[in-house]
């Protein structure tokens, strides 16, 4: 017995058993504090108003949507639109922090100074304050009835900008199959080439011969069916345009503000891991006779990735977060959608509740793929 | 932002259980904290607004000093809390103040699933338009396919939805959550209209618009809004007393007394006013108040009329006129059970 207490592994266990159970208590507290309070004012709890009538409308939705839906239905048009304003974002200010990145290092004066500024400057405004600089800015275009048209069927106005777009077609499914088809082929082509240079040390142009027949088997399966091509025009109709698509203000604004604020940050990432990567690597790689685009593709970037993706991610969630601010500016996310919900059912608990779950399950999602991809990408070991 | 205190609001609910659990007690805790804490709008001008002093004026501020006059004889002994519309029902709820007077539209399930009572309404709204004069439109139900500018968090949105449902026309919301950013996007063309409730669009045009000749609010009124100070459930001395707080001020006004004459009106015969100034007693210890309380009121707050007047009425800048808000004996709605 004795022995038994005075052995580090056996307390160290008891220590664990400890604090686990405060936790679970604590947290056990402070639902039942909650649960019995709730009860005790007589205020409904549960999430049976999930499947009421929502009764009020949303302003841009990726699916359809009325007022006659559940809440359970709008509140997957606020996660849609999140996902979507999200995954645009992140693919954007990947683009744009890369080039400011590289732009930071480059040998032109003047390219490498306005790098620096736009960091420095994007970086030190709160973006809030930019979301509202870009909502000002778009609302102040003129309105439809004198809008923008810098383009036939192209209209710039306070109300978003409206493009033609292709009508519907049944060849439309056949051209994503055909897509899907040609990126299976690509990847099939890439392995080959791969292990074949392992084996004989021949290379093979993968990368032509895969954009090639990624866009190739598409164009072909069109222009197999006879190009049926008809556009939707957008046309000023009472008080707005109708027909067409629409990139509305709100959704312009938000993912303006995101795009520049979240780039600025990757930008940093993206020359830290350049310079992380000691000059002697390239000399190395050139010595070898490699062209300057394989030195960078096939020795610096590989290397400069394992210090770039894990900061990355954090930008991401970081991004995926930052959508909420939408509710500021109009753009019906998620949280927007959800405060709305809370309102009109009165059920806060349950309500926040839903919009921390799905935040978290987001970023986990989010984290997983990038620690996925970033296991790939390190620095492999034998 | 608004996630943010609405998860702070959510917090506090989870705190505020091991404080104030017990229902039925808020008369004895406001005696004992000698204040009522009322909670008002932001600043929503005509209703709660403050000056640069700090100062609160408004209908809904009224509706509080009655309160704290009927309650401890003096109507300065208050304290404003003001609240968003996401805020204010859990700041009920939780106990964080006593009372709520922020042009809250009394529903049935507010009054039933969310745990409060509604009193008396303080002012009969309703939700209508404003659209630039410019647009030329004359009715609401011109508005087929127009984008319209709406605050979240209230029964707005909800309106909007069944009257334009009901109609059989569309229209795109946008949804802005700070009354200040969604009157610039509307005032910047964003929306071909702005809806809310009247009395706050008049509000809205005339501190808001760079020019208010150029809107005009459409007659058409498409809801009900009966504004009412809220209590919690289960708490019926206290939703008495601030029941009859408003009878009181009505009341005033039927039988003529003002925050001017209430002295003189001591010495009036009628019985209803003997009864209601406390010179006949009873309806004081009903009430568990001192038998002053709605001479305390009449004399510091005044009566409806004069409240209305002053806020909201010909002599603010909002101008609007009494409507549904006049005495019923004048075509309104205002009306106070006999003080027996």
């Amino acid at each position: 017995m004795r022995a038994l207490l005075y052995s580090a592994r056996f307390r160290g266990v008891i220590y664990q058993i400890l604090v686990v159970s405060a936790v679970f208590a604590l947290g056990w507290y402070l639902v039942n504090n909650t649960l019995t309070n709730l009860a005790a004012r007589g205020i409904a709890t549960g999430f049976d108003f999930l499947g009421r009538e929502a009764g009020f409308d949303i302003g841009e939705s990726p699916i359809a949507y009325s007022a006659a839906d559940s809440y359970l239905t709008a509140l997957t048009v606020g996660l849609l639109n999140t996902l979507e304003i999200a995954f645009i974002g992140i693919v954007l200010a990947t683009v744009l922090g890369t080039v400011i990145g590289i732009a930071r290092l480059s040998g032109n004066w003047l390219v490498a100074r306005l790098a620096t500024f736009y960091v420095e400057a994007v970086r030190n405004v709160p973006l809030l304050l930019q979301l509202f600089v870009w909502y000002g800015l778009v609302t102040s275009l003129p309105n439809p009835r004198q809008a923008l048209n810098p383009l036939p069927g192209i209209f710039l106005s306070n109300r978003g900008l409206k493009i033609p777009v292709p009508e519907a077609h049944p060849i439309y499914a056949a051209l994503l199959a055909a897509l899907v088809a040609g990126l299976v082929v690509a990847w099939a082509v890439k392995r080959w080439a791969v292990a074949r240079q392992e084996r004989t040390g021949r290379p093979f142009p993968w990368g032509l011969t895969g954009t090639a027949v990624v866009l190739g088997l598409p164009l072909a399966v069109f222009l197999a069916a006879g190009a049926p091509f008809t556009l939707d025009m957008p046309e000023l109709k009472g008080f707005n345009f109708s027909g067409g698509g629409t990139l509305s203000p709100e959704f312009a604004a938000l993912l303006a503000g995101l795009t520049v604020y979240t780039a600025a940050f990757i930008a940093e990432i993206v020359r830290s891991g350049i310079l992380a990567v000691p000059y002697g690597q390239t000399e190395a790689a050139m010595s070898l006779g490699l062209s300057r685009g394989k030195t960078l593709r096939l020795v610096i970037l590989p290397q400069a990735l394992r210090v770039i993706v894990p900061p990355l991610t954090s930008q991401y969630l970081n991004l995926t977060k930052n959508s909420s601010l939408a509710v500021a500016i109009g753009y019906p996310d998620l949280v927007s959608v959800a405060n709305t919900t809370i309102n009109q059912t009165g059920h806060a608990v349950e309500g926040v509740g839903i919009i921390m779950a799905v935040f978290l399950t987001i970023s986990l999602a989010l984290s997983f793929l990038m620690n996925w991809y970033n296991a790939k990408v390190a620095l492999v070991t034998r | 932002m608004k996630f943010l205190k609405t998860m702070a609001a959510a917090c506090l609910l989870l705190a505020a259980g091991g404080v104030s659990a017990q229902a039925g007690t808020t008369f004895d805790a406001v005696k004992a904290k000698g204040f009522v804490q009322c909670g008002v709008n932001l600043g929503l001008y005509g209703f709660s607004s403050p000056d640069d002093k700090g100062n609160w004026s408004g209908l809904d501020v009224d509706a509080c000093r009655a309160v704290a006059a009927a309650v401890f004889g003096d109507a300065s002994k208050v304290k404003f809390t003001p609240l968003s519309a996401q805020q204010r029902l859990p700041a009920l709820q939780s106990g964080e103040i006593d009372l709520l007077a922020r042009n809250t539209t009394w529903t049935l399930s507010r009054d039933t699933a969310n745990g409060l009572n509604f009193t008396v309404p303080n002012y009969y709204d309703g939700q209508g338009f404003m659209v630039p004069t410019k647009l030329k439109v004359k009715s609401a139900k011109e508005l087929d396919g127009a984008t319209i500018c709406v605050l979240p968090g209230t029964t707005t949105e909800q309106n909007l939805s069944d009257w334009f449902r009901a109609n059989k026309l569309t229209f795109k919301p946008v949804v802005i959550e700070k009354n200040e950013e969604l009157a610039a996007a509307f005032f910047s063309g964003r929306c071909d209209a702005y809806s809310s409730d009247a009395s706050q669009l008049a509000g809205i045009r005339a501190n808001e618009a760079p020019k208010p000749e150029d809107y005009v609010i459409l007659p058409d009124l498409i809801s009900k809004e009966p504004l009412t100070p809220v209590v919690r459930h289960a708490d019926d001395q206290w939703a008495d007393i601030v029941r009859w707080s408003q009878f009181a001020m009505i009341a005033g006004e039927e039988k003529g007394i003002t925050s001017k004459n209430v002295d003189q009106m001591l010495t009036s015969l009628d019985p209803e006013v003997k009864r209601i100034l406390g010179v006949t007693p009873g309806n004081g210890k009903a009430l568990g108040l001192d038998e002053k309380w709605a001479y305390s009121i009449l004399k510091q707050v005044g009566n409806y009329g004069e409240s209305f007047e002053l806020n909201v009425g010909k002599s603010s800048k909002l101008k609007l006129d009494r409507g549904l808000n006049a005495l019923y004996s004048n075509g309104g709605l205002m009306y106070s059970p006999p003080f027996k």
